[in-house]
């Protein structure tokens, strides 16, 4: 089973449930960090690292001894990564998307695709939960490579929870896509409403069926609960606005550490999706 | 001219709400929502549209299937894997173009034998110009699951700097987005200061230190603002000080109010809603950041 969590907005409490949740789950269990740009379930659960895999993008380099200077390159990227100007065409690796067109358009075989490290995928336990985070490097603008290579790493028959970073965008789908069931987490706030429903209709585009986390209940407004309510999505679980959360937070400790009869409530979180997704 | 960019490594620390209370404390400014995958901005400010544009960027693969004779090279090239093969109850396969995975490459189109393959221009979005109670306003929504988000983000901006020159305003203050990808690059790049948002958490200063290398290499003078310090004070200590063996400047601390999300709800900044002390500490951030833009834009004239 594969549970995404996910949110809209950022800082509504995803690393808090995604870590939480992990750690509340018996048996064979997984964590994926996919929030590749600032990667910090690690923070909480402290994973040992067992080992690292570097992440590249094939990109091109021409040799200049074989290339005719025809062009075709520069004529198939979509992105400006190869211009050429009559000679030998000169590469942009940061705007390359590793799509291998110029190497196969190239009439002369003047171009050979050699990787270039975007990024790094770790992975390692915490305890019962096998673990595994990506991170973009700094400087670098395209995640999505990064979080294909973690989720290379999803087992079946594990119980896989990822986290996906905030949004709606590519990045975002790349982490929500196939997967079962997506736990969205929010808070009651006009922001908080706002980014949700933006959410809903990401995964409704996606047909992956979801369930509301609100965190900090009682804080705002019941915007959300009445959105939740006309629109006939579950709401999984309240976590109350409490400051003990809050500063457990803030010094990396997770939900059920910090509360321990959260960690009741989250396994019957996770009882509830796998009933969902069974169903 | 100057240019404010508010980000925060993480989300959800507190960008917004600054933005809103400096557009009401600023004068002529104006605003720019770079945070165009979660905009919030028009949530405090209610804009009036005035213009709305659709945001053309890059092109999406469609099959026609009349022409296609299921040869399946496309599906050998696409390094997506946005080549969807359906197959009916005798297994003859149809091809596809699964739009949300395909990242407009156009190697199938140009490889696919059979010339069966469209490439259209895809619309990710739009973008709008409106007018708030603070000022005009540039902000926008890119499509779900659309790509090219830089793209309109530098759209975003750039329009908004057009207005700035048109009125003869002199600052814009604009609202980046999460993260340290694409989006952020496309905000902050060439910017005259970025203000950090930070909380004192274990992962906000985690994110702080992956901003602040960021900034650096994009060459972008930085500022510090941490909101909720008193969350956990010795860990607002401990950005303090690591802001400061870094000599980046910290403009000010930002107490957790309740206020912050009462305005939220009754649709204003924190600075219009209530003169209580978290309006206080919101205020003299601001006075610290014009501060800043005025130094900097002296030593650049
Ligand atoms: S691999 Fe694709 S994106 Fe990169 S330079 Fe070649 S054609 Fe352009
Ligand atoms: S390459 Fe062209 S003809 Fe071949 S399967 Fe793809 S669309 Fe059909």
């Amino acid at each position: 089973m594969r549970i995404v969590i996910a949110s809209g907005k950022g800082g509504t409490g995803k690393t808090t449930v995604a870590t939480g949740l992990a750690r509340s789950c018996e048996g064979d269990v997984q964590l994926l960090d996919c929030d590749v740009e600032e990667p910090d379930c690690h923070l909480f659960l402290k994973p040992n690292i067992e080992g690292s895999e570097a992440v590249g993008i094939p990109i091109p380099t021409v040799d200049g001894e074989k290339c005719t200077g025809h062009g075709e390159c520069g004529k198939i990227c979509q992105y400006n990564a190869i211009v050429s100007l009559g000679g030998a065409p000169v590469v942009f690796p940061e705007l390359c998307h590793g799509c291998g067109g110029c190497a196969l358009v190239c009439p002369e075989e003047a171009i050979t695709e050699v990787p270039r490290q975007v990024g790094v995928v770790e992975y390692g336990h915490s305890g019962h939960i096998e673990f595994i985070q990506g991170r973009l490097r700094v400087g670098e603008a395209m995640s999505p490579p990064v979080m294909r290579a973690v989720k290379k790493y999803v087992r079946e028959g594990a119980t896989t929870i990822i986290d996906a970073p905030p949004g709606t965008s590519c990045p975002v789908v790349e982490a929500v896509k196939h997967t079962d069931f997506a736990v969205l987490v929010t808070e009651p706030t006009p922001f908080g409403l706002n980014d949700l429903t933006l959410a809903v209709e990401m995964l409704r585009k996606l047909r992956i069926p979801l369930g509301v986390v609100i965190n900090r209940a009682g804080i705002g407004d019941d915007g959300v609960e009445a959105y939740c309510r006309s629109e006939g999505i579950s709401i999984l679980l309240r976590i109350p606005y409490d400051r003990r959360i809050a500063v457990a937070y803030s010094r990396g400790e997770t939900l059920e550490v910090a509360i321990p009869e959260y960690r009741e409530k989250l396994a019957g979180l996770a009882t509830a999706i796998a009933a969902k997704v069974s169903s | 001219m100057n240019e404010l960019v508010v980000v925060s490594g993480k989300g959800g620390t507190g960008k917004t709400t600054l933005v809103a209370a400096f557009a009401a404390l600023a004068e002529k400014t104006v605003l720019a929502d770079c945070d165009v995958d979660a905009a919030d901005l028009h949530l405090l400010l209610e804009p009036r549209i005035r213009r709305r544009e659709p945001f053309k960027s890059g092109h999406t693969a469609f099959i026609r299937q009349a022409d296609c004779t299921q040869c399946g090279v496309c599906d050998t090239h696409c390094r997506v894997d946005a080549i969807r093969i359906d197959r009916d109850p005798d297994g003859n396969p149809t091809f596809s173009v699964d739009s949300i995975s395909c990242e407009g490459c156009g190697v199938c189109v140009h490889f696919c034998p059979e010339g069966a393959i469209d490439f259209p221009e895809s619309t990710c979005g739009e973008w709008f110009v409106s007018e708030t109670r603070q000022g005009p306003m540039v902000h926008a929504r890119l499509g779900i699951a659309e790509e090219n988000s830089g793209k309109l983000v530098t759209l975003v901006r750039n329009e908004a700097k057009r207005i700035v020159h048109d009125r003869h305003f002199e600052l814009l203050i604009a609202d980046g987005p999460p993260g340290i990808g694409c989006p952020v690059i496309a905000s902050i790049t060439g910017a005259s200061l970025v203000l950090l948002v930070t909380e004192p958490t274990l992962s906000g200063l985690h994110d702080l230190e992956r901003g602040f290398e960021l900034a650096d290499q994009l060459g972008v003078p930085t500022a510090v603002c941490v909101n909720q310090h008193d969350i956990n004070p010795s860990m607002t200590e401990t950005i303090d000080r690591e802001c400061e063996q870094r000599s980046i400047p910290v403009v000010g601390h930002i107490r957790h109010s309740r206020d912050v999300v009462h305005a939220m709800v009754a649709k204003q900044s924190v600075v219009e809603y209530t003169e209580s002390p978290v309006a206080e500490e919101i205020r003299k951030v601001w006075h610290q950041v014009n501060a800043m833009l005025q130094a900097g834009a002296e030593t650049r004239a």
